[in-house]
């Protein structure tokens, strides 16, 4: 299989890879990588990731690492299939670019920490720190209310049509929603109806029931 | 190279549609602020022609009504440039590194492949070296200033961060010139404001200093013409 996606289902990084070779309709091999026995710390994998991180990407003889650089080579050379995801002309590009850089900088931030504390760290057994939880809690929601301005006169963050813009924020809403901070998303209405619009999307269908499957259950 | 020469007659034509008369670019900071710096080291590396528009930081303009129709989240820098106005700086850059493939210094590489390797390195600029870059430079530079004491732990912590990241980066410029492959780009460029405040300002050049390969390849793009203007604004 030409395409290979090294990682884990449960990875947030990863989800956002796979969401968009979905998207694309690609067919691609996940090349599991065991996050609890760190195998992504380990010699075979640093060679595709130096930073030790998952996803690692391979498309014939082009390795890649970041899940922001991947979809956006992905979105470009399948570019002719599936699903546009970088607008279809050029002079859109510019605004999706930008809520892609939004997503980077001022949600993934805070939204990372609420998946970390509130979702992995459980599972682990690692106590939650409350400080972080109230914090990013806070920055999350100041957020939100951008986008919940945004999104009262935009269907997409990125405007008339999904994109990478809105693609990108999948994975960590889809955490969020588990815990009590879900109230976050309900409190915004602009941002619940788009939440509900791209997370029915099949190809996210797809990538969240494999993430499903991937969890361990709780006893 | 079909796909990238398609985007160039279609930017040409909607460039000319959209702007009958040419306007200059607004760029909306200040001269001193790394991410304003970010933007106009790429708009200098594609001759693009430009006003610096002052946003004064120190007196909070840039949180004032007026500012934030322009960005919601009250940062600096925003381009205006004919009807568009826009804004996060690496946004910024890319859109004009694309825009302008034509015309100065190639930025995004020859191939789909060669943009790939240039925006992993860029994502790598976002998200392990800006963060630890940051935090060093504004509690060497800017803590006491505002009033606070330099918190030594955070100082600590990011120079053991980018201790990391500056080994990793040290091994790809052993086998690289630059970091998206042997020619300057984009992801190079990225790397300027922060490191510059670090080496030039903060008294931390040693970070880069003593890796062999990074210490080449930092004297290699802060030797650009267009970061040497960028000082000069």
């Amino acid at each position: 299989m030409a395409i290979k996606l090294h990682g884990s289902w449960m990875s947030t990084a990863t989800l956002r890879v796979g969401a968009t070779l979905y998207e694309k309709g690609l067919d691609f091999e996940l090349v599991p990588v065991d996050l609890s026995a760190h195998e992504h710390k380990q010699e075979n994998f640093l060679s595709l990731n130096p930073f030790g991180q998952v996803p690692a990407f391979e498309d014939g003889d082009l390795k890649l690492f970041e899940s922001r650089a991947i979809t956006k080579y992905i979105a470009y050379k399948y570019k002719e299939q599936g699903t546009e995801l970088v607008g279809a002309n050029f002079s859109e590009m510019p605004i999706i670019g930008v809520w892609m850089e939004v997503e980077a900088h001022h949600f993934a931030g805070p939204s990372t920490k609420l998946v970390w504390e509130l979702c992995i760290k459980p599972m682990i057994g690692i106590p939650v720190d409350e400080t972080v939880v109230e914090e990013a809690t806070g920055k999350l929601n100041g957020v939100l209310d951008v986008y919940e301005a945004r999104l009262a006169k935009n269907k997409y963050l990125g405007g008339d049509e999904f994109s990478l813009a809105d693609l990108h924020h999948l994975p960590n809403i889809r955490y969020i929603l588990m815990t009590p901070k879900a109230s976050l998303f309900t409190s915004h209405p602009h941002v619940s109806r788009w939440w509900s619009d791209i997370s029915s999307r099949p190809a996210w269908t797809k990538a969240a029931a494999l993430s499903d499957a991937a969890i361990p259950k709780q006893a | 190279m079909v796909a990238l020469d398609f985007r160039v007659r279609g930017r040409f034509v909607s460039s000319v549609v959209g702007c009958i008369v040419r306007m200059v670019v607004k760029l909306h900071g200040a001269a001193f602020a790394a991410c304003p710096r970010r933007v106009a080291a790429c708009l200098y590396e594609k001759n693009v022609e430009f006003e610096l528009v002052n946003v004064d930081l120190f007196a909070g303009d840039h949180k004032k009504p007026e500012f934030l129709q322009l960005h919601p989240f009250g940062l600096v820098p925003v381009i205006q440039d004919c009807d568009l106005t826009f804004f996060e700086s690496r946004a910024i850059i890319r859109y004009y590194a694309e825009k302008y493939a034509g015309q100065g210094t190639d930025l995004l590489g020859k191939s789909l492949e060669d943009r790939a390797t240039i925006e992993q390195w860029l994502e790598v600029e976002a998200h392990y070296f800006n963060e630890p870059a940051f935090s060093l430079a504004f509690q060497v530079l800017y803590a006491e200033k505002l009033g606070q004491e330099p918190d030594l732990n955070v100082i600590k912590s990011s120079e053991e961060k980018l201790t990391k990241v500056l080994d990793v980066y040290e091994e790809r410029l052993s086998k690289s010139k630059y970091l998206g492959g042997e020619f300057f780009s984009l992801a190079d460029l990225s790397h300027l404001p922060f490191a510059h405040y670090l080496i030039n300002d903060s008294g931390k050049g040693y970070l880069f200093h003593d890796r062999k390969h990074v210490s080449a390849w930092w004297e290699d793009i802060s030797s650009r013409p267009s970061w040497k203007k960028v000082l000069e604004l």
